[in-house]
């Protein structure tokens, strides 16, 4: 399967479709967004499995956990503002309350809801699911890292919320990379200073540690793509030996990855550190770039938060 | 016996424990859970394939109580059926209790699914509708719901699904004894015409006296013969019915209970 040169929705249907030929149980439920997640396939592979509720997400969610209380292994998907804050209640009783096994997929993550605009921008959905007992978020940052944790989240019993790219996306892993879900992959090893970095602030991560680079400043990239439950152990482990840290995530920094690193820091190791987000605001209609360039989401961002953070390690 | 000595026997049984689980506490909610005693004991003495020496037994008939305040009436139920001691009736709310306000299946031997938060569980009760009739799978999934829960919109989206894909494997109760918290369903958000609302939603509907236990268990049959629809069967009830106390009275959504109440409820009921 190409997981590299195509978009992230094809490489997520096409998997899909190959683990419910393995597992009789996995079906899918789909709130009228269908084909833009590409799981019109699904439909004409599995039709018997596949579900549209049509446009009622709440319903959806419902639907998936009484499914599940049957020993079904129900996929959802929509956007994430209404896989996530439309579905919250739902999501918090029906699924972790209730302690039923839903994969429940948000498309366009942050300012990839681009032309959607503010209503279908979430920068909040992250600290909406970590914030739920039993709940696992995670955020593939390419097709080769979905492919190898789909697996693991269809494997893993209890809830699982995949914060997932829909169209475009950059291809950061080689074919083959392992990944384990719950721990950190370190992309760069550096010694300065590390950077967390989750979903399309991989890149920008990489493209920082380029630049740093020049600066004469050696950086560590490592990917947190499950947020919940953080690594802990390699978290501390990267603070013991660069004793500094920057976080990048596509979210508010409230709640996301920056607040989740920044508890595992102060509680174990406290380091200077400073998070690379959106900070503390809505949404609005752009393209990526516009979007990334307006919330300071860019390798730029990342640099000077990096520079500033250096400054208070050497302090 | 003849069948509705001992189904109106087991009703007023229902009500005797759930009237004494509630008073031994000294507050709970009676009224929604008084009002649903006739529609158990047909559904667990007549009409469910349950075992309560296995109470996870795959082809089980289901039951999802998505008014799920009416916990204490199912309690009472599960322990006449000898789910778990009755004594245990006695623990209701108190800590580290196995008998929560709200149902919850991962502590009651007997409870299909968690319920709480209005118009959930009966959506969650259409997905197991759903997973019974994509394996066709002999059982049925029973649900009731309340008249106020009918106020929330998630109920509307769960049967426009249902009628659409022709769950007939779900057969649904509506407690529709006109009260709830802020008093008559009439005066603060009326939810009628109910019949008419199920039917264009393409519901197979009945409306009956929600205390005959005769009537529910022919309505019970009757749904059961309706191919390619879900069954909605509206409940004609009275709130707090069989305490002379709260009969009627939407202020018993949720109320203290003295054990002098309950046992001067009881001299009465028997």
């Amino acid at each position: 399967m190409d997981l590299r040169n195509r978009q992230l929705r094809d490489i997520y249907s096409d998997l899909l479709v190959q683990e419910a030929e393995k597992n009789p149980q996995l079906v899918i439920v789909e709130a009228d967004l269908t084909k833009a997640i590409k799981n019109n396939q699904f439909f004409e592979k599995h039709p018997e499995r596949a579900i549209n509720v049509g446009v009622a997400e709440a319903n959806m969610i419902g639907v998936a956990a009484g499914l599940a209380n049957m020993g079904k292994l129900p996929f959802t998907h929509t956007f994430t503002p209404f896989a996530t804050r439309r579905v919250f209640d739902q999501v918090t009783l029906s699924v972790a309350y209730a302690g039923l096994n839903v994969k429940m997929v948000g498309s366009d993550p942050g300012v990839m809801a681009q032309l959607n605009g503010g209503t279908h921008m979430s920068l909040e959905d992250v600290g909406l699911m970590r914030n739920l007992p039993t709940m696992t978020v995670v955020e593939p940052v390419d097709g080769v890292q979905l492919a190898g944790l789909l697996p693991q989240i269809i494997a893993h019993q209890g809830p699982v919320y995949i914060r997932l790219l829909r169209q475009e996306f950059d291809p950061i892993f080689a074919d083959g990379e392992d990944f384990e879900l719950g721990k950190a992959k370190t992309i760069v090893e550096g010694n300065d200073i590390t950077i967390f970095a989750t979903g399309i602030m991989v890149k920008e991560a990489l493209d920082a540690h380029a630049i740093l680079k020049e600066k004469g400043i050696d950086a560590s990239v490592v990917n947190i793509h499950t947020v919940k439950p953080i690594d802990v152990a390699a978290i501390v482990k990267e603070a013991k030996r660069t004793k500094a840290v920057v976080t990048a995530e596509n979210h508010n920094i409230i709640n996301g990855l920056g607040s989740a690193v920044a508890e595992v820091l102060a509680e174990n190791y406290p380091v200077p550190m400073e998070r690379v987000g959106v900070k503390d605001h809505f949404g609005e209609v752009g393209k990526k770039d516009f979007l990334m360039e307006k919330f300071g989401l860019k390798a730029k961002n990342i640099v000077a938060a990096v520079e500033n953070v250096l400054k208070r390690k050497e302090a | 016996m003849e069948k509705r000595t001992l189904l109106e026997q087991k009703a007023k049984e229902i009500r005797i424990h759930t009237l004494e689980c509630i008073a031994h506490l000294g507050v709970g909610h009676i009224g929604g859970s008084l009002s649903i005693a006739d529609v158990l004991a047909v559904l667990y003495y007549n009409q469910m394939t349950v075992d309560p020496t296995n109470p996870q037994k795959p082809d089980r008939d289901r039951f999802v109580l998505s008014k799920g305040h009416g916990g204490p009436a199912v309690y009472a139920t599960l322990a006449l059926k000898g789910y778990f001691p009755m004594d245990m009736l006695k623990t209701l709310n108190i800590s580290n209790t196995n008998l929560p306000s709200h149902t919850d299946k991962n502590k009651t031997p007997g409870v299909d699914m968690t319920t709480g938060s209005l118009g959930q569980g009966f959506s969650a009760a259409v997905g197991m509708a759903t997973a019974a009739q994509m394996d066709k799978a002999p059982y049925h999934v029973y649900a009731i719901i309340g008249d106020g829960e009918s106020q929330e919109g998630q109920i509307w989206e769960a049967a426009m699904f249902a009628g659409n894909r022709k769950l007939d494997h779900l057969i649904a109760f509506t407690d529709y004894n006109k009260a709830q918290i802020d008093g008559t369903t009439f005066d603060i958000n009326d939810v009628d015409p109910l019949d008419k609302k199920w039917a264009s939603f393409k519901w197979h509907v009945q409306s009956i006296d929600g205390h005959d236990v005769m009537a529910i268990n022919e309505a019970i049959e009757n749904a059961k013969q309706a191919k390619g629809k879900p069954s909605m069967i509206i409940l004609n009830t009275v709130k707090g019915k069989g305490a002379y106390f709260c009969e009627g009275d939407p202020g018993s959504h949720n109320m203290p209970v003295t054990m002098e109440m309950a046992q001067n409820a009881i001299e009465r009921l028997k």
